[in-house]
């Protein structure tokens, strides 16, 4: 599972002179056949909730088309880190954020940046599932039309099939895709709105707590979900459970109050932590 | 355990000897009674109510009537009154004479033909039999014997819903304020239903929250609370005197009532929306739609029973106003129907004003026949928004 991914330290200047190079992706992976190529880069980024800072000089690679998962003790700016990927912070007005976040090399704070074509590169699947209140149909073909990305019907159709079927809950709905997705069991809720993410052809899918509502049979399809999808997907999975980290991710990175204390290879950071920190924490000392 | 079976007392029972406790069920029952006492004293009041306005009421909603033969001739051409035999001149409305010779005029082939019908009593006829008003002997005989020969009838009176207000209350009916109350709603829902949706989505949707922004939203919730006769002043100010819009017609009124409504649709349609759950929202926002999307596309939809609710209460709540409209002239006599809304116009509970303080005995009826079409409409429109909220509520 982790063959590929080559052992990585905390993501700082040094990665980031090994990266300089390889500005396309494709040319990264021929080159460097190991070096797995980054897809969010986030350099320095600190983050005030009004005078309160959650994010203190957090530096993180992403890498593409892996499961990145984020963990650590609640209130530690999990969320209000990934909530920075995708700028859903600027909807808090007492948000300040420094530092910078690049998708592929670009900034995403720039100033010229749209967030609206921001969010339709980076999904995102929230803890609680939270469908639309329209039909399952609907739900999916709802950002497709908004951004114009599909023309006709039958294209349209074509696209709700797929999506459902790459977020495994087409062969349960095929028969009702006009009945409201809120009528939806939890489990399938939430692949509901994984198929919703999925539609856009996102690059990045963040996940905050993204089974955490769910009991461990919808759980586990979640994963295996996961699993499925990062073959094609970048996905940042925010998880307070340590096997599910250990199941799901390639990478993991251990917040600790704003900080990420560590970045390693997942089997590495659960196995043979470097910090203290991050083993009182995943033999359960605390947190 | 061992030492309950040495007192002796039996657990689960013994508290029924124990003074503080059969004070404590005491006192329970007693604030039992307290409360029914209470929904019972509600009950007999609004069934008192009911009661009396429908005891009062019904009979207008029948009337009698008289067999009569009109005779276009050319003296009814010029006084409807010698079209009936005269014999009857006493006995019938005057009001269904009254539009002969416009008739005529209309229709000259009307002339030297005859026909046969039925035309309401007098007013005061109708109030001897309804009620035992006391007529002149003669007049009694005869009006005695006609009911007997089967010349006068008790008949539905469909001219309540038909005729507007008249002088003669056997021809009075609520169609002419029934008209105005539709026009003035109307543009009471087109003033208020926009605006208030739309300042109620920047309210809530839109506005920073800051110091101005809660200002505002306290005036508001501070205008639910004015009297509505200062709504009446208010729109007598701004829009009859500064705007020139015409005294008493539907539109002032309606804008007027639609100043008082405003905030009602606010408040309501604010409470809508803050019912729509955040991640709803934040679900949209991440696939990438701007705010007014959320909004449009999302936040209103799951909304809107909501907001119509309010809608619906707060017209009805304007539908029963009468305070507001005497200030800008609506109590006036208004015998046609209003045509267009810059014409004079009266509304359901102004015509029943009006007819509380006529001082002859047949408007009695009239009055209570009204209360009960407007409360028929009004609890109609309550019902309505209680089945919109219960069918829609809460689909998430
Ligand atoms: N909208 C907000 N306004 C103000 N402070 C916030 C806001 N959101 C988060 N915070 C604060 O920022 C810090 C980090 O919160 P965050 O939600 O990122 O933690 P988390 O790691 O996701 O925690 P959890 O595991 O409980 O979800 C916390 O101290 C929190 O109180
Ligand atoms: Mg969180």
């Amino acid at each position: 599972m982790y063959s590929d991914a080559a052992t990585q330290t905390t993501a700082t200047t040094e990665s980031e002179t090994t990266m300089q190079a390889d500005n396309e992706p494709e040319m990264s992976r021929q080159n460097h056949a190991p070096e797995p190529d980054v897809k969010v880069r986030a350099e320095n980024v600190r983050l005030w909730y009004g005078q309160t800072q959650a994010l203190h000089n957090v530096n993180l690679d992403i890498h593409a088309r892996k499961v990145t998962a984020l963990i650590g003790p609640s209130g530690c700016g999990k969320s209000s880190f990934l909530r920075c990927i995708n700028r859903m912070n600027d909807l808090i007005p007492s948000v300040h954020i420094e530092g910078r976040i690049t998708l592929e090399d670009e900034d995403i704070y720039d100033p010229s940046v749209d967030v609206v074509q921001l969010r339709s590169h980076v999904g995102m699947v929230f803890q609680k599932p939270n469908p639309f209140p329209k039909s399952i149909y609907e739900n999916i073909a709802y950002a497709p039309r908004l951004h114009g990305t599909v023309n006709s019907r039958r294209d349209l159709d074509e696209l709700v099939e797929n999506s459902l079927k790459r977020a495994g809950l087409w062969r349960e709905v095929a028969d009702r895709l006009h009945t409201p997705g809120t009528e939806l069991s939890g489990g399938q809720q939430q692949r509901l709105c994984i198929a919703r993410a999925i539609a856009v052809n996102p690059e990045v899918i963040l996940m905050d707590e993204p089974a955490s509502a769910l009991d461990p049979l919808a759980t586990a399809t979640i994963e295996e979900l996961i699993d499925e999808l990062k073959d094609r997907y970048t996905i940042v999975i925010v998880t307070h459970n340590l096997q599910q980290a250990a199941r799901v991710a390639n990478y993991t990175a251990f917040f600790h109050m704003g900080e990420i204390i560590e970045f390693n290879d997942t089997d590495t950071l659960f196995t043979n932590p470097r910090e203290q920190k991050t083993e009182d924490y995943i033999t359960g000392r605390y947190g | 355990m061992t030492d309950q079976s040495e007192n002796n007392t039996p657990r689960l029972t013994g508290s029924v000897n124990d003074p503080r406790m059969r004070r404590r069920y005491r006192a329970e029952r007693r604030f039992h009674a307290y409360c029914i006492s209470a929904v019972l004293v509600a009950l007999a009041i609004i069934v008192t109510f009911f009661s009396d306005i429908i005891g009062q009421g019904y009979t207008a909603f029948w009337h009698h009537e008289v067999q009569v033969t009109l005779d276009y001739n050319e003296r009814s051409e010029r006084i409807g009154q010698f079209a009936l035999d005269s014999d009857l001149r006493d006995v019938a409305s005057r009001g269904a004479t009254r539009s002969i010779p416009r008739a005529i005029d209309r229709n000259p082939d009307l002339l030297g033909t005859t026909e046969t019908t039925w035309v309401p009593v007098k007013g005061d006829i109708d109030q001897h039999f309804k009620n035992d008003k006391a007529l002149s002997d003669s007049l009694e005989e005869k009006v005695n014997r006609l009911l007997a020969d089967g010349q006068i009838r008790n008949a539905f009176n469909s001219r309540f819903f038909t005729a507007g207000d008249s002088k003669l209350p056997e021809l009075a009916g609520i169609f002419s304020a029934a008209v105005g109350t539709l026009y003035v709603l109307g543009i009471t829902l087109l003033f208020a239903f926009p605006i208030g949706v739309m300042s109620a989505v920047y309210l809530e949707e839109f506005a920073p929250d800051n110091k101005l922004t809660q200002t505002i939203e306290v005036n508001i919730n501070n205008l639910a609370a004015v009297p509505s006769i200062i709504f009446g002043l208010l729109g007598l100010a701004l829009f009859i005197n500064f705007f020139g819009v015409p005294r008493s017609s539907a539109l002032a009124g309606g804008l007027t009532l639609g100043l008082m409504t405003l905030p009602i649709i606010i408040i309501s349609t604010r409470a809508a929306l803050r019912a729509v759950p955040d991640p709803i929202r934040l679900g949209a926002f991440a696939m990438g739609c701007s705010r007014w999307q959320v909004v449009r596309d999302h936040v209103l939809p799951a909304s809107l029973p909501g907001i119509l609710t309010g809608t619906i209460i707060g017209l009805a709540q304007a539908m029963g106003e009468t305070a507001p409209l005497i200030i800008i002239g609506m109590i006036a006599y208004i015998p046609e129907a209003p045509t267009g809304i810059f014409q004079s116009a009266t509304v359901l509970p102004a015509q029943i004003f009006t007819w509380a303080s006529e001082p002859e005995s047949a408007y009695v009826e009239k009055t209570a026949a009204g209360i009960m079409v407007l409360l028929a409409v009004l609890l109609t429109l309550n019902a309505a928004a209680v089945l919109l909220r219960r069918k829609f509520e809460r689909r998430w």
